[in-house]
């Protein structure tokens, strides 16, 4: 690469973090006035009480917990895409693996908020955590809601070293190309980094360690959030096949999250140079794998329960086909495999704005699944006489709004802050860059195909 | 506990009975249309036949006190779990709010605090010093009257001796005119309660889950 396709590079990617223009002051004062009224809107729901939402006997989960399990699913995104590309060595990878670990990062945090959100008595979370206590009181090790716990700060410590480890040479170029207190800052960030051939050595077996250490992690974190239903005797919520289905649903929505916030990132920040056509065609190639896969997880476990015919189940499975759930269910199938499948497959829908088509499909989609498998299950118990409805309350529809901004906001601030796509990395590969690309790269004739 | 359906005559006097005791908060109909009663005890009431000849089914349900209670192992905090008599117990203090034991109960015998819990005049005169008031936030159930299985207990043994079959009394089969509800010692092979478990028209509900409850319900046997 030579000398002055760095320099670009650099000052490029760097560009939004030494010019800020007050269109984006603007966006961080409106997100952030979204996400103030979402953190209101929790304390007034604190102070008059739970009943502020529609959560009744015996609908006692809903709105936070459905937003719960989908905030956790999008942060299968990041690390588990970035870790899987990283270890193949996929050269395409470059651009997008800062962006996707971040949303990891962020998504579990908002996602984290919502067990301690729709606690009866939010104040005293810290239960659920093994603290010495002059009581010797611990909590219940036997309950999925502690695996939680313990799953979810797992994935985030991990998230957060994989997500920092590459950014450390980042940190350093920004240290060398600022003065004053952002030099203090972010050299205090770049932890003393010189470039040496030892620190990069180093560098290097940290990640790879990283990158393998977090695959298990995430499957073992969505399959235990699945725990949290697939461990009570309720009707299809008892089922074995929940912990692939998530796994596999979370990825799905991750990928789709990726999409969208990679498209907004191209768009806003101008980096058309850098996210190109083909990293969509992947990722969208990768999504419509994915639909592929949830749709036929979905057809297994209905199959399954009407064959089955067990009368409480068969209530659950018919209420959701065809009784009051019916038009969510069928609004979610569309969602998740109609439209992504139509678009995505066709070659030529396959564009960048057909992906963004097919991924806000599938991230309204992934929401109605993860309602259509509590709410639906727990309104249709096993008593025909306690059966119930659900029906959501101002407090929750504004609770669960206000944390799509929340993501927004961070994710605009983290871009504004760190450098969204890995310098470095894109620096010492042979991505193609504009038109630098490597003669025996552009020579290669599937590539000439397929540019 | 046994309930006799032959019995009941489905009056609803058990589950008044069961709010007076155990000061549970009386929700209004705006609330208890919204699916916020609290009820320890109901009586599920179920129709049977065409019109017109219509039958209806009275079916009075309350926490069936499960050897393998679903609600327990799911609770992080403890705050559900099970006593040496074999009771389900319910620490309210304990308890964070979670709700995940209701969901878990197959039975939904689980009832949560949604607001700090309000008794309109005159009945804010009537609470129960033995039963302690819950917060909002918190679960509460059907717990057999154990304030009164206490007291009995402490007299006893004041007394020197062993408790008695038929001395300690839910306030639900105290209340109920027909006899229908029968409390005793299911460890006490003499125990009318133990006689009426063994009975051939003795069921459990739901029995298949496996959840081993401890309430027996005698099937009806008249046409009426």
């Amino acid at each position: 690469m030579s000398e002055a396709t760095a320099r670009r590079l650099s000052d490029d990617l760097l560009r939004p973090l030494l010019e800020t223009s007050w269109r984006f002051w603007l966006l961080v004062v409106f997100l952030g006035a979204i996400v103030a009224t979402g953190l209101g809107t929790w304390f007034y729901q604190m102070y008059h009480g739970f009943g502020m939402t529609g959560i009744n006997m015996p609908v006692y989960w809903a709105f936070y917990v459905t937003t719960f399990v989908f905030w956790i699913g999008i942060s299968h995104a990041g690390t588990l895409i970035s870790a899987i590309l990283r270890l193949v060595n996929a050269g395409w990878r470059r651009p997008v693996t800062r962006c996707a670990e971040v949303i990891t990062v962020f998504a579990l945090m908002i996602g984290a908020l919502f067990p301690i959100i729709h606690l009866g008595r939010p104040w005293l979370f810290f239960w659920l955590i093994p603290y010495p206590n002059q009581r010797m009181i611990w909590p219940n090790f036997r309950s999925p809601l502690v695996w939680d716990f313990f799953a979810i700060t797992t994935y985030l410590t991990g998230s957060v070293l994989f997500l920092f480890l590459p950014m450390i040479p980042d940190f350093a170029l920004v240290r060398d190309k600022t003065t004053g207190l952002r030099r203090r800052v972010y050299g205090a960030l770049a932890l003393g980094w010189q470039g040496t051939p030892k620190q990069w050595h180093r560098l290097e077996s940290a990640m790879q360690i990283m990158a393998i250490a977090i695959i298990p992690v995430a499957v073992s974190v969505h399959t235990i959030v699945s725990f949290d239903f697939s461990m009570a005797p309720v009707p299809m919520w008892h089922s074995a096949i929940f912990g692939p289905y998530f796994v596999a649903g979370a990825i799905f929505s991750g990928i789709a999250a990726l999409i969208l916030a990679m498209a907004a990132l191209r768009k806003f920040l101008h980096l058309e140079a850098y996210l190109h056509p083909v990293h969509f065609q992947n990722l969208g190639k990768l999504l419509l794998m994915m639909s592929l896969l949830w749709a036929y997880f979905i057809f297994n476990e209905r199959l399954t329960v009407w064959y089955g015919n067990a009368t409480a189940e068969r209530e659950v499975l018919l209420v959701t086909q065809r009784g009051s759930f019916a038009p969510l269910f069928w609004t979610m199938v569309v969602c998740n495999f109609v439209i992504p499948f139509v678009v995505l497959s066709v070659k030529r829908l396959r564009t960048i704005a057909g992906c963004v088509v097919a991924s806000l499909t599938v991230v309204v989609g992934m929401w109605l699944e993860r309602f259509l498998i509590i709410v639906p299950s727990l309104s249709h118990k096993y008593l025909t006489y306690t059966w119930g409805h659900y029906r959501p309350q101002p407090v929750e529809i504004i609770i669960v709004s206000s944390t799509f901004a929340a993501m927004m906001l961070l994710y605009v601030l983290f871009s504004k802050l760190v450098p969204i796509i890995s310098i470095w990395e894109l620096k010492v590969g042979e991505h193609y860059v504009a038109d630098t690309a490597p003669p025996q790269a552009a020579a290669h004739p599937l590539l000439r195909a397929h540019p | 506990m046994a309930v006799d359906l032959d019995r009941c005559t489905g009056c609803e006097a058990c589950v008044t009975a069961c709010h007076a005791e155990n000061n549970i908060p009386t929700v209004g109909p705006e609330q208890a249309g919204r699916g916020r009663a609290m009820h320890w005890i109901r009586v599920e009431r179920y129709w049977e036949g065409e019109f017109p000849d219509v039958r209806v089914r009275f079916r009075p349900v309350m926490c069936q006190q499960c050897d393998a209670a679903p609600c327990e192992p799911v609770c992080p905090t403890y705050a559900s779990h099970h006593t040496d008599e074999g009771l389900n117990a319910q620490v309210y203090n304990r308890c964070i709010g979670t709700r995940y034991c209701a969901n878990a109960c197959p039975y939904n015998v689980r009832f949560f605090d949604f607001f700090n819990p309000q008794w309109p005049k005159p009945l804010h005169l009537q609470l129960n010093p033995d039963v302690s008031l819950r917060e909002v936030g918190v679960m509460e159930k059907c717990t057999f009257c154990v304030q009164r299985i206490s007291a009995a207990k402490i007299a006893a043994r004041a007394d020197k001796r062993d408790l008695k079959d038929g001395e300690i009394t839910p306030a639900c089969a105290q209340a109920c005119p027909s006899k229908a509800l029968v409390f005793g010692d299911l460890n006490d092979p003499e125990s009318e309660v133990s006689r009426l478990s063994q009975s051939a028209r003795g069921s459990k509900l739901l029995e298949d889950l496996g959840t081993l409850p401890k309430v027996t319900y005698l099937e009806r046997q008249s046409g009426v």
